[in-house]
C-alpha cells in the first residue's frame, strides 16, 4: 500500500473490505421488517416528548407501551401520533401527557387519511430535526471559535455515580488537558429498557445517563470552555437496551461523541443480537445525521480474550463495524473504531506487537479517528507498574497518530479512579505526547521485521475470518464465539420481547428523513 | 555490624531500618494556596505522622488541591504475635488437585459461579471458571474433577442460589468487581442471607472474590473464603477440594 509503513498487500485489504460489505448487507437483510420498542421511543423523543409519570415511568415508555399493548406498534408510533395530532390539534408532548392521564386512547381515535397523517408528523419531525441541527451548528461554531486540542484527543471518564461530583471531576480533568469527558453510565443501566428521568446522585461505577444529567454536564463544560478558551467535548454511551433513545437525548443536549456499538451489549450484556443491531442501526443514523462521532467497542474483546490470539478478530470486527456504520449514514470522519493496548506485561516484545496492531488499524482506516484504549485487563493493583505501562501506551498512541485516546489511569483495576488519579494519567499523556511529538514521522519499520510481519499476519488472519463470516453470516459467527470468546444465539438474550414486526404502512419519519438527507 | 529487625516493634522501612517513612497522597477540597499546604501538614500530623513533608502539591481545579507527602510513622506493630496467621497455605498444582479429588471424593465437584447484582464485570469469574483461565492457568472448567456452571455477569443473587440448588452445587463462587460505596458488601451479605434462608448454608461452600475482597472481609460476611488479586484457579481449587475432603472426613 502506498505510504504504508507495514508493507500491507492492497489486494488483501480490498478483499477484507469487500467481505465486510457483504456481511453488512446480510445484516441489513436479516434485521429488515422489524422495529423495536426503543427505536419507537426514540421517535417520540425526537418529536419532543419528555418527562415521566407519577411512578417515574418515562413518558416515551408510557406512549409506546400504550400503543404496543393495543397491537398498534406495527404501524409505528409516528403513525398514531400523527393521526392524533391531526384529529386533536395537540402536540406530541400534550398527547403523551393525555395518554399518561388516561384521557385518550390513541388506537380508538378516528383515522385520518394515511397521506395526511404522514405529512403532518413528517412536518413536525422535520421541524424538530431542524431545531436540533441548528443547535449543533451553533455548537460547531463555538468549537471553531474556542478551538480544541490537536489529536490525539484525550478522552477521560467521570464515573462517581453523582452527577454533581462528576462536574467537579470533569473540570479537574479539563484543566489537566482532557479534550473529551465521558459520562460513564451506572453499571446496571445497560439492561434497563427505559432511560431514567431527572438528575441522579446515586450510581455504581458510573452515573446514570439521563437527559437532565447530560444537560448539567453540558452546561458546566460549556461554561468551563468559555472561561478557559478551549472547547471540551462530551461523550456518553448509546449502548444497552436504549441505544437510539440515548442518541436522541445526546442530540438534544449537544453531546459530541458517543460510544455506539451493539456488539458490546450482545456479547457482554447478553442483549439479543437482532434487537441490538436494529437499535444500533437507528442510533447510528441519529449520530451520523447530527455530526456526532461514534466509538466502537473492539477494545472490549481483549478484556475477555487473549490480546495476541484475538488480534485478527479485532481487525475483522473493525472492518465490519466500519461498513455497518457507513450503511447507517455515518461518514468516515465520525467513525472512531476501537482498539486497545492489552497485551500481557511479561510477553517479550509486547510493545512491538502493540505498535504493529495500532499502526495496522491506522493504515486500514486512514480517514477514521480510531479510539485507542489503555491497558486494563492485566493491571494488577500495582499502580506504579500501571503508570509505567500507560507510558508505553501513550508512546504508541502518539507515534501511530491515533485520533482519540482514552487515557490510562494508574489506579485502573483497583477501584473507580479518584480525581487525582485521572490527573496523574493526563500528566503522563502530556509528557509523552510532547516528548515524542513527531516520532511517528521519523519512523520506518524494518522490512520483514517483527512489526511488519506481525501486522501482515494479523491482516491475513482477519481476511480468512472475514471470508468465513461472509459465508456463514455475522449471527452464526457470534454464535461460534468469534468475538471476545463469547457465544450468543440469535433466539436468546435480553430485550428480544421488545422486537416488533412492522406491518404494511409502517411509518418512521426519523429514519425516512435521515436516509433522505444521507442519500440526497 | 548489620542491625537486626526487632520483630516485636516493626515500623516501615524506606532507606534504613527504623526510619518509619511513609508516602501518602490525597486531595483536599480547598483552594491551591499556602494555607492548603499548611492544612495538609497539619492533617498529616493529626494522622500521627512526625516530620510531615509536602513534596508536591498542585491545583486540580478551583477549590481542589492534590498533595504528595512523606511522614515518619512512629507507631509499631508486634509481628511475632501475628505469625502463624496463615498466608503460608501450600497450594496444589492442577494434577495434584485432580488426584487429591479422585482419592478423597471420588466424584465430580459441582461449582456454580457468577458476578452478581448489577456488576457487569465477568473478568474475575471467567478467570476462575472458564477453560482458558488466566495467565496460562486453566480455569476449573478444564479440571476433570470439576463440573462448572458460569452464569456470567449481572446475575441476581436469587438466580445464583436457585441454580446452585438445582444442580446440587458443592460450592458457590461470587465475584464482585464494582466496590464503589461498598456496594459489594451489600451484595455479598444478601447472598449469604439467601443461602441461609434456603437452609443450605451448612451444605454449600461459599467463596467470594474481587479486587477489594479479602479473606478477612469474606469471613466477617459469613463466607468460607475470600480471594483477591493474585489468585489463580488452582488456589481456589486447592481450597475447595481440601475443604470438601475435610467435610467428608468429619461426616464419615
Amino acid at each position: 500500500m502506498s505510504g504504508s509503513k507495514l508493507d500491507l498487500d492492497p489486494g488483501v485489504v480490498a478483499a477484507c473490505r469487500q467481505a465486510a460489505r457483504q456481511i453488512a448487507e446480510q445484516v441489513t437483510d436479516q434485521i429488515a421488517g422489524r422495529t423495536t420498542l426503543s427505536v419507537e421511543r426514540s421517535v417520540t423523543r425526537l418529536l419532543g416528548v419528555d418527562g415521566a409519570d407519577s411512578l417515574d415511568v418515562p413518558l416515551p415508555n408510557v406512549l409506546v407501551d400504550h400503543v404496543h399493548e393495543r397491537g398498534g406498534l406495527g404501524h409505528g408510533i409516528a403513525y398514531w401520533l400523527g393521526n392524533t395530532m391531526l384529529q386533536t390539534g395537540r402536540s406530541p408532548q400534550e398527547i403523551a401527557d393525555s395518554v399518561s392521564a388516561g384521557e385518550i386512547v390513541l388506537t380508538e381515535i378516528d383515522l385520518a387519511d394515511d397521506r395526511a397523517i404522514h405529512d403532518r408528523v413528517a412536518e413536525e419531525c422535520a421541524a424538530r430535526l431542524k431545531e436540533i441541527s441548528g443547535r449543533f451548528d451553533e455548537r460547531r461554531a463555538m468549537r471553531e471559535r474556542l478551538g480544541e486540542g490537536p489529536p490525539p484527543l484525550r478522552y477521560v471518564l467521570t464515573a462517581t455515580g453523582d452527577v454533581y461530583e462528576d462536574v467537579v471531576h470533569a473540570k479537574a480533568v479539563a484543566e489537566a488537558g482532557g479534550d473529551i469527558i465521558a459520562v460513564i453510565r451506572s453499571t446496571a443501566q445497560s439492561l434497563l429498557d427505559y432511560v431514567p428521568y431527572g438528575p441522579t446522585t446515586e450510581g455504581y461505577g458510573g452515573t446514570f445517563a439521563t437527559q437532565a444529567n447530560f444537560r448539567i454536564m453540558r452546561e458546566a463544560m460549556d461554561e468551563w470552555s468559555e472561561k478557559h478558551g478551549r472547547y471540551v467535548r462530551l461523550s456518553s454511551f448509546c449502548s444497552g437496551l436504549c441505544m437510539s433513545e440515548i442518541a436522541s437525548m445526546g442530540a438534544w443536549e449537544g453531546f459530541d461523541n458517543m460510544v455506539n456499538d451493539a456488539l458490546y451489549g450482545i456479547l457482554y450484556r447478553d442483549i439479543n443480537i437482532v434487537r441490538g443491531l436494529i437499535d444500533q442501526r437507528v442510533s447510528r443514523m441519529i449520530n451520523g445525521y447530527f455530526g456526532v462521532v461514534i466509538n466502537t467497542g473492539e477494545d472490549n474483546y481483549l478484556r475477555t480474550a487473549d490480546a495476541i490470539e484475538a488480534a485478527p478478530s479485532v481487525t475483522a470486527s473493525q472492518f465490519i463495524n466500519h461498513q455497518l456504520a457507513r450503511e447507517s449514514g455515518v461518514p468516515d470522519g465520525q467513525i472512531a473504531l476501537g482498539d486497545a493496548f492489552e497485551i500481557d506485561v511479561p510477553v517479550r516484545n509486547g510493545l512491538l506487537y502493540e505498535w504493529a496492531q495500532a499502526q495496522l488499524t491506522r493504515e486500514l482506516f486512514p480517514d477514521c479517528p480510531i479510539k485507542y484504549m489503555p491497558p486494563t485487563r492485566h493491571m494488577d493493583g500495582n499502580l506504579f507498574r500501571t503508570h509505567a505501562s500507560d507510558t508505553l501506551f501513550n508512546l504508541v498512541t502518539i507515534a501511530t497518530g491515533q485520533g482519540v485516546q482514552t487515557i490510562g489511569v494508574p489506579t485502573e483495576g483497583i477501584f473507580t479512579p479518584h480525581i487525582h488519579d485521572r490527573v496523574l494519567g493526563l500528566q503522563n499523556v502530556d509528557y509523552v505526547f510532547n516528548a515524542a511529538h513527531d516520532l511517528g514521522e521519523e519512523i520506518e519499520f524494518k522490512r520483514g521485521g517483527i512489526i511488519q510481519t506481525r501486522a501482515q499476519e494479523v491482516l491475513a488472519a482477519a481476511h480468512v475470518l472475514l471470508e468465513r463470516i461472509a459465508q456463514t453470516g455475522l449471527f452464526e459467527a457470534i454464535e461460534q464465539a468469534t468475538f471476545g470468546d463469547v457465544s450468543r444465539g440469535v433466539e436468546d438474550g435480553r430485550g428480544i420481547e421488545g422486537i416488533v414486526t412492522t406491518e404494511e404502512g409502517y411509518f418512521n419519519p426519523v429514519v425516512d428523513l435521515m436516509r433522505e438527507a444521507t442519500y440526497a | 555490624m548489620p542491625r537486626t529487625v526487632d520483630l516485636t516493634a516493626v515500623t516501615p522501612y524506606a532507606d534504613h531500618l527504623g526510619d518509619g517513612l511513609v508516602q501518602l497522597s490525597f486531595t483536599l477540597p480547598v483552594p491551591y494556596s499556602l494555607a492548603a499546604r499548611k492544612a495538609a501538614l497539619e492533617l498529616a500530623g493529626k494522622m500521627g505522622f512526625e516530620e510531615p513533608e509536602v513534596v508536591h502539591y498542585q491545583q486540580l481545579t478551583d477549590g481542589y488541591t492534590y498533595f504528595v507527602m512523606y511522614g515518619r510513622c512512629v507507631q509499631t506493630v508486634d509481628f511475632t504475635a501475628l505469625q502463624g496467621e496463615g498466608f503460608d497455605i501450600e497450594y496444589m498444582g492442577e494434577e495434584e488437585i485432580e488426584s487429591f479429588a479422585a482419592e478423597h471424593l471420588g466424584r465430580r465437584i459441582v461449582v456454580v459461579g457468577a458476578s452478581t447484582g448489577s456488576d457487569t464485570h465477568s473478568v474475575g469469574i471467567d478467570a476462575m471458571l472458564n477453560l482458558k483461565g488466566y495467565h496460562g492457568h486453566h480455569g476449573l472448567e478444564g479440571y476433570r474433577s470439576f463440573q462448572t456452571y458460569n452464569l456470567g455477569s449481572q446475575v441476581p443473587n436469587s438466580v445464583l442460589v436457585a441454580k446452585a440448588i438445582e444442580v446440587g452445587a458443592d460450592a458457590i463462587l461470587v465475584s464482585q468487581t464494582v466496590t464503589q460505596q461498598n456496594l459489594h458488601v451489600h451484595n455479598l451479605t444478601e447472598l449469604v442471607e439467601m443461602v441461609e434462608a434456603e437452609g443450605k448454608r451448612g451444605e454449600i461452600i461459599l467463596a467470594c472474590g474481587g479486587p477489594r475482597v479479602s479473606s478477612e472481609l469474606a469471613k466477617e460476611l459469613g463466607y468460607d473464603a475470600g480471594f483477591s488479586k493474585g489468585t489463580y484457579p488452582h488456589h481456589l481449587a486447592t481450597f475447595i477440594v481440601r475443604e470438601l475432603a475435610a467435610r467428608v472426613a468429619t461426616a464419615g
